[in-house]
């Protein structure tokens, strides 16, 4: 009973497997080391606001404001380095207002009882139009060649990105506190039962508002690893990045309605987004035909959970 | 009783993957019955119903309805040959009014424009209503309905597609005592109508004035099928937990101490007037009064669940300013929660974590949280308590409701509450578990604890309580003593008399 319950969560992790099989046969090129950290790189900035995401979705909430908050959380970094601010300082600075944001996003959620989809539809405008109005609707360049903000983006350690570094410290840090800590057992038990909870004397608002600063900040380290890679923080970075990372989250077996599921889960879903977007492109498949194939692998995860789960 | 059954089961057998849940049930009805259906939680009902109404299959046996072998294939197809099954959840839609959950899904249109003629079934909804004698707006929206009023749109709904069989389970579970009046003047009637009643229920009162036979099942097999006029309350838990049970509450011996917390002018945004009171060391306070009179609001505001409450609360001579439910359980108290399901488990975590949902802090050190302890604290429990669970690990909806109930007091006691609440604690369990939660709470008082128990059951308030504090709109408007205390007596105050 107990084994074919771990056979199932690892749906995804053997769906990832044979992607990987097929697409290393169809593509010579797919299964090279290079490659394989080049996949890892790219998938690094939608597993960090996965992650983050899968808190926010396992409380049974939602966070459509990443993208907006990455652009934002990326444009004041860039804009404090511009004007002189030590690198590592303006890096700091910027996780600060990510989690502000987060913050932010999570009092209106409870204090305001607002629902999440609506509150954070509502701060994913008012992030991005925050953004626009901060740059001038213009790219921010001539940033730090400062080697600390370099390497955030571009460095290697050991030959590994480190981008790929981040996401899997990332991914160790957040399991430890989704599966060892009370911050975790809370964040499973509000997203159960979240009267349940509240009588039982967890702090329910306190966790909630928790998650959400936990995104913010996550989804700001994403914007500023993308900033140091191209060298300038947009405006426009990270629209409909929410997409993807709920994607992640729900192909890695976190149930949207709240209590069920894991972060493995979603480094898993990450990789599946990221190894097909990589390997469609080694085969040179139309970026419209990718579409197209990308939600069918999302929709088909999604029917053969539920199928599992009837 | 002479007549044909409509409805012969034999020999019935029923497993999930490896638990054989029903082991060859044997189980007749007749029409113009009513048959009563008991059995401890876990015993098989639901399922045999579920069985009879389509929503399961059988593995094995013979269902005959009607001198007809059938084997019905969705609800649905079982609701059509005229066996309606009425649930505890009740399948009304709060936002609809009740005549359009009365037609729900046979909704009367134009042709078959999908336009519908919302007159007509206004008119119809309420002639079916008044023909159980019911007066019901039928333009009212169903969540305006009480509990009673949306079970009669059921009934209603039953009747009027000529269901000849009518299965109800536990249908005054939510019911106040007017309202269980009202449910069996109806069901009296369609008795006299020769529709066939199968009734589950625990209340043993109630089957012994309602029912004219009587069914028991124990660990999937049928114990056996007595006429009511011919066996007694004891015969009927005897051959329900398979031995003799003795008292139905244990004897209190524990005499109360001094006064431990006081409640004064206490008043909250929920309905509470100026509620004032005192508990004793190691005594039980019954809280008695029909549903609705604030006694849930009292519990809440005293457990500082509910924001916005004014008067104060004393707890050791200290003030309690609960304004959250972790402040109460730093300071003392526990709440075992009326809706189990609702707001004591959480259904989908296992046994192990929903023990330790109200003691983080304790089994954690710098927030992370020791596993060892974890799994200490649980296997205590579910042997201090005989929480009947395979393993730890099992999840908390896959035990029965007497076992569920002892989670969510094994999740209390973890915490060595001085003041335990009780909010009807015995609601939904089978008799066996519900003298075993008497037990733990002589147990508890005996060790000094105090507990407060709200109860709807009279018997059970004049069983176990030292006083019994009365309830009636919001305000408190009677305590009595143990040795004053009578049904009149609390009824009386309950509904507002002299």
């Amino acid at each position: 009973m107990k084994n074919t319950g771990l056979f199932q969560k690892l749906g995804p992790f053997f769906g990832l497997i044979l992607i990987t099989i097929v697409l290393s046969i169809l593509s010579p090129s797919f299964f090279e080391l290079n490659n394989i950290l080049n996949i890892l790189r790219q998938v690094s900035i939608n597993a960090l606001i996965a992650f983050g995401l899968t808190f926010v979705i396992l409380t049974g909430g939602i966070d459509l404001s990443v993208g907006s908050m990455l652009a934002l959380g990326a444009a004041l970094t860039a804009g404090a380095m511009t004007s002189g601010i030590d690198p590592i300082i303006a890096i700091l600075l910027g996780l600060m207002i990510g989690a502000a944001m987060g913050a932010f996003n999570g009092l209106i959620i409870t204090k305001g009882k607002v629902a999440p989809f609506i509150a954070t539809l509502a701060t994913m405008t008012i992030y991005r139009g925050l953004t626009l109005v901060y740059t001038d609707g213009r790219p921010i360049t001539g940033l730090s060649d400062s080697f600390s903000f370099q390497m955030i983006g571009k460095g290697y350690v050991l030959g590994i990105p480190f981008p790929v570094v981040t996401m899997f410290l990332a991914f160790l840090v957040l399991w430890f506190i989704l599966k060892k800590t009370t911050f975790g057992r809370g964040v499973y038990s509000i997203g159960g039962n979240e009267e349940a909870s509240h009588l039982a004397g967890l702090r329910v608002d306190r966790i909630k508002i928790g998650v959400y600063t936990l995104t913010g900040m996550l989804s700001v380290l994403a914007g500023i690893i993308l900033t140091s890679r191209l060298n300038s923080a947009q405006p426009t970075a990270g629209t409909a990045y929410e997409l993807d990372a709920i994607a992640a989250v729900v192909l890695g077996g976190t149930s949207l309605t709240g209590g069920r599921g894991w972060i493995f889960g979603t480094l898993i879903g990450a990789l599946i987004i990221g190894v097909l977007n990589n390997g469609l492109n080694l085969m040179n498949v139309s970026s419209f035909y990718q579409q197209v194939v990308k939600g069918g692998v999302i929709l088909l995860a999604v029917l053969l959970d539920r199928k599992k789960a009837a | 009783m002479t007549t044909k059954p409509i409805i012969t089961m034999t020999n019935i057998h029923k497993s999930f993957s490896s638990v054989h849940v029903l082991k060859g049930v044997t189980f007749d009805l007749v029409p113009g019955e009513i048959h009563a259906l008991m059995g401890e939680n876990g015993a098989g009902k639901s399922t045999m119903m579920k069985i009879l109404s389509g929503i399961y299959t059988k593995d094995k046996g013979e269902i005959t309805y009607k001198g007809e072998q059938v084997e019905f294939k969705g609800p649905k197809q079982a609701e059509e040959a005229g066996i309606t099954v009425i649930h505890q959840e009740l399948n009304i839609i709060p936002n609809l009014t009740v005549a359009e959950n009365f037609f729900l899904g046979k909704e009367k249109t134009i042709g078959r424009s999908g336009i519908m003629k919302n007159k007509e079934m206004n008119e119809e909804a309420k002639a079916w209503l008044m023909e159980l004698g019911i007066q019901l707006d039928p333009q009212k929206p169903a969540a305006e309905c009480s509990v009673g009023q949306q079970q009669m749109i059921e009934i209603a709904r039953a009747v009027s597609t000529n269901s000849e069989v009518l299965i109800m389970d536990e249908p005054t579970a939510a019911l106040t005592s007017k309202e269980i009046d009202v449910l069996f003047n109806v069901i009296d009637g369609l008795r006299r109508k020769n529709v066939a009643i199968v009734y589950i229920s625990h209340r043993m009162e109630e089957i012994f004035k309602m029912c004219d036979r009587i069914t028991v099942l124990r660990d999937g097999a049928s114990i056996g099928t007595r006429e009511i006029k011919k066996t007694s309350f004891q015969e009927v838990v005897k051959m329900m937990v398979g031995r003799d049970l003795g008292e139905q509450f244990p004897e209190r011996t524990n005499n109360p101490g001094k006064i431990r917390m006081s409640v004064e002018g206490l008043s909250t945004k929920t309905g509470v007037q100026n509620a004032s009171f005192t508990l004793k060391h190691g005594e039980i306070l019954g809280v008695a009064g029909l549903m609705g009179a604030g006694r849930t609001e009292l519990m809440r505001a005293i457990f500082g669940a509910d924001k916005n409450t004014s008067g104060t609360i004393t707890l050791d001579g200290k003030a309690l300013e609960a304004r959250h439910p972790q402040k109460a359980i730093e300071a003392g108290l526990a709440f075992v929660t009326e809706d189990r399901k609702g707001e004591g488990l959480i259904l989908n975590q296992t046994v192990r974590e929903n023990l330790a949902t109200s003691q983080l802090k304790r089994l954690s050190k710098w927030s992370i949280l020791n596993r060892k302890k974890e799994q200490q604290s649980a296997s205590e429990l579910i042997e201090r308590l005989r929480i009947k669970t395979s393993s730890m690990e099992q999840p908390a909806k896959s035990l029965s409701g007497g076992n569920q109930q002892k989670i969510v007091i094994g999740k209390w006691l973890a915490t060595e509450p001085k003041v335990l609440i009780l909010d009807e604690p015995t609601r939904g369990v089978d008799v066996g578990a519900k003298k075993e939660i008497y037990q733990i709470m002589n147990e508890l008082t005996k060790k000094d604890v105090s507990i407060i128990m709200v109860s709807s059951e009279l018997p059970e308030i004049l069983g176990m309580s030292d006083r019994v504090l009365v309830m009636h709109e919001g305000t408190v408007s009677a305590i009595i003593d143990r040795t004053d205390a009578t049904q009149e007596r609390i009824m009386t105050a309950a509904t507002g008399g002299e």
